[in-house]
């Protein structure tokens, strides 16, 4: 009895080191990468997107890793796996811990995570949004990438060019709470009702932003809705999911496909005729843009008021606009004849 | 069972001495060499090391957002605890706490109620969707995987159907500054911590201290011989369903006030990250043995390496890898012990004098395995 005890609480005892001592190797390896020295006179941006992995979003932070390699400040790029706005309140914390000089946060929603913006704020760092915006108090300044009026109506032209502006359309979206994206679908709704009033909207399904949530979804509206005759889709994660459920069903030319999307997403789709044209900025000149706002702001050159300007590098003079939002420019149309263009 | 669970006269009143076999180890090592202190000393080592090696961890914000995080999480933690212990599972605590969410925010909004009276809607709706999950785990017999999965989307469903795509966001200040307030000035402990500790005394009295809790242990061990040794299996499902609904439902109180905002998807997916913090404080996935001070420990663990790891600028992939192996080695961990014991008994018992293998081994996994199991 009592030798096998003891040698059994040899045998825990090892094993607790031994997961101690794995611990500690692992935690080792990471603190070499460490990336945050948070010191120096060097400006520190830390971008926040949505969501990782999401190649919009990888998009807009080459452009702010290029901004900010350009005017010598050191970046980073955090953010949760998911779209969540409790996620996100994390890395917002973990900013304000790190006093990082300025934080620039695409929002998960508008209201849930301005009061960690706030407390950020309070550490004395400055809050640029952009591609979704919270509420205009949480935030030091808005990066626009186009008015919401502006790409509203890019896309009801699109469908309703692509269908002869009759016939029934359904909208694909992100998040059911998307700020940006319930923006746009109201104006679309306006705008369709008020000048093409022959296409009828018969549904706006939620893909999550998730590409198998987004295929699914598009199957099952084709299915509920035999006469449809378009999609417009405001995300890119959502068009690309569409358009290849679209390219390998019999509705391939026969349902229309349009909304924002990323030319790389969408160039095979463009080019094998399931999609005419779609729009959208670039998302890498806006990380490009919000990252000189934030220098402007931590260099105290811009303080939000309507009037400042300031100059983001090779995309010129840019001036605050009323609400401290600054705005990229309008949207861009993407067709077969200039898809070749761009790579992004 | 029962001559295990014997009170010694010398130690009155000592838990471990009741719900502890009686080998013939020393106190200590009972208490020590456990599952749970084994997640503990990890989590003071993880602590350790990242005072020391990783930049602003020190700092006074550290802890304040870390408990403001891991609050619901150590709150539905409690209930589902003894729920596993059972051998059940509750896969539908997030979405109660979605639909505690939205439930607060329509009624407070829309019909004006004030916060306290909604709470306590929420709360009594929370305790109803936990009671139909163990009405139909204990009294139909219908197995809580399969039942839960099914509830998770249906209040899920419900939540968001109330709602819709809107969010509602206004909230009197008063309530989300008390679900964001310090203890004291300056403390890193925030106000919800309160209600938690209240909580963490109750259900470790009822699980450890109580035979009610002894019948969670036995009907996680073997159901039958519970009810034949007179432990109502069916009633004590039932209420351990009703008290994970009804701390869920209050974890979405603090949940909706806390981010001052209550929409349909929140705290989605956050039954995995409870489930995984249990199993990772030592509570066996198959029943019958596990601790509330391993599981409060697992808990803190997560939450104190997310937050270092993303201190130290790690993408959330690399934190939920990390978090994820723990989580499997510490599963595994457990049969490796038992396998090497196994082996070691009968190398070391070759040529002594002949005895069952099987009574040995089931002494000695569950000595080193430090369980409560009895």
């Amino acid at each position: 009895m009592k030798i096998r005890n003891r040698r059994l609480s040899a045998l825990a005892a090892v094993s607790l080191i031994a997961s101690l001592a794995l611990t500690a190797c692992g935690s080792d390896s990471d603190g070499g990468d460490s990336a945050n020295d948070g010191g120096g006179d060097k400006t520190t941006v830390t971008f926040l997107p949505k969501n990782l992995g999401n190649p919009y979003f990888d998009t807009s932070s080459k452009g702010g890793k290029a901004a900010v390699e350009e005017f010598g400040g050191t970046f980073d790029e955090v953010g949760p796996d998911t779209p969540s706005p409790d996620a996100q309140v994390q890395f917002i914390n973990t900013a304000a811990q790190q006093s990082v000089n300025a934080l620039v946060v695409s929002a998960n929603d508008p209201e849930a995570i301005c009061d960690a913006l706030h407390e950020a704020s309070d550490a004395g760092t400055k809050i640029v949004t952009f591609d979704s915006d919270t509420n205009p108090d949480c935030r030091d300044l808005f990066i626009n990438q186009a008015t919401a009026e502006g790409i509203a109506k890019a896309q009801v032209d699109l469908i309703s060019e692509q269908i002869g502006d009759a016939g029934e359309v359904a909208i694909l979206s992100a998040a059911a709470n998307a700020t940006n994206q319930n923006a746009w679908i109201d104006l679309m709704k306006k705008d369709l009702s008020e000048n093409h009033p022959d296409i009828k909207l018969v549904d706006t399904v939620y893909g999550d932003d998730d590409d198998q949530t987004s295929f699914d979804k598009t199957a099952a509206l084709l299915q509920s809705h035999p006469n449809l005759k378009g999609i417009i889709s405001p995300t890119t994660v959502g068009i690309a999911a569409a358009a290849r459920y679209l390219s390998t069903s019999d509705a391939k030319g026969k349902v229309a496909l349009t909304g924002l999307g990323t030319p790389n997403q969408m160039r095979e789709y463009v080019k094998d005729g399931t999609v005419t044209a779609f729009a959208l900025w670039n998302p890498e000149d806006l990380g490009y843009l919000a990252a000189f706002a934030a220098k402007a702001l931590v260099d105290g050159d811009i303080t939000g008021k309507e009037g400042d300007t300031f100059t983001a590098g090779k995309l010129g003079d840019f001036t605050v606009d009323a609400d401290a939002t600054v705005l990229l420019g309008d949207p861009y149309t993407f067709n077969k004849d200039n898809i070749d263009d761009f790579d992004f | 069972m029962s001559t295990t669970t014997l009170d010694r006269p010398d130690r009155p009143g000592d838990s471990r001495v009741r719900t502890y076999p009686a080998y013939s180890t020393p106190l200590w090592r009972r208490v020590l060499l456990t599952r749970e202190f084994a997640v503990i000393a990890l989590l003071v080592a993880v602590i350790f090391y990242s005072n020391n090696n990783v930049p602003n961890f020190d700092g006074p914000l550290t802890f304040y957002y870390l408990f403001l995080d891991i609050a619901p999480i150590l709150l539905i933690a409690l209930p589902m605890t003894l729920v596993i212990i059972t051998g059940e599972i509750d896969l539908s605590v997030a979405s109660v706490v979605g639909l505690s969410s939205v439930l607060v925010g329509q009624l407070h909004a829309d019909h004006g109620l004030s916060i306290p009276v909604a709470g306590l809607i929420a709360i009594l709706v929370g305790a109803l969707c936990g009671a139909f999950n163990g009405f139909l785990v204990a009294y139909v017999g219908l197995p809580s995987l399969a039942v839960t999965i099914g509830t998770l989307a249906l209040y899920r469903g419900i939540a968001q159907g109330l709602l819709g795509t809107k969010a509602v966001t206004d909230f009197p200040d008063k309530w989300t500054d008390l679900a964001k307030e310090r203890i004291a000035e300056g403390s890193s402990y925030p106000m919800i911590l309160i209600p938690f500790l209240v909580l963490l005394v109750l259900f470790a009295w009822m699980l450890h201290f109580s035979s009610f809790g002894r019948g969670v242990y036995e009907i996680g061990l073997n159901d039958e011989a519970a009810h034949f040794s007179g432990v109502n299996v069916e009633r004590t499902k039932f209420l351990l369903f009703v008290m994970a609904g009804a701390v869920s439902a209050f974890a979405g109180i603090y949940f909706t006030l806390r981010f001052g905002s209550a929409r349909g998807d929140n705290a989605n997916g956050m039954e995995l990250q409870v489930i995984a913090a249990v199993l990772l404080g030592g509570v066996s996935i198959f029943g019958g043995r596990g601790a509330l001070h391993g599981v409060v420990a697992g808990v803190v663990l997560i939450g104190v390496i997310s937050s270092a790891m993303r201190l130290q600028g790690e993408t959330v992939n690399v934190i939920n890898i990390v978090i994820g192996t723990l989580l499997v080695l510490s599963v595994i961990s457990t049969s490796l012990l038992s396998a090497a014991q196994a082996l070691w008994a009968r190398r070391g018992r070759a040529g002594g004098p002949p005895s069952s293998e099987t009574g040995q081994h089931r002494p000695a996994v569950a000595a080193s395995e430090s369980t409560n199991e009895r």
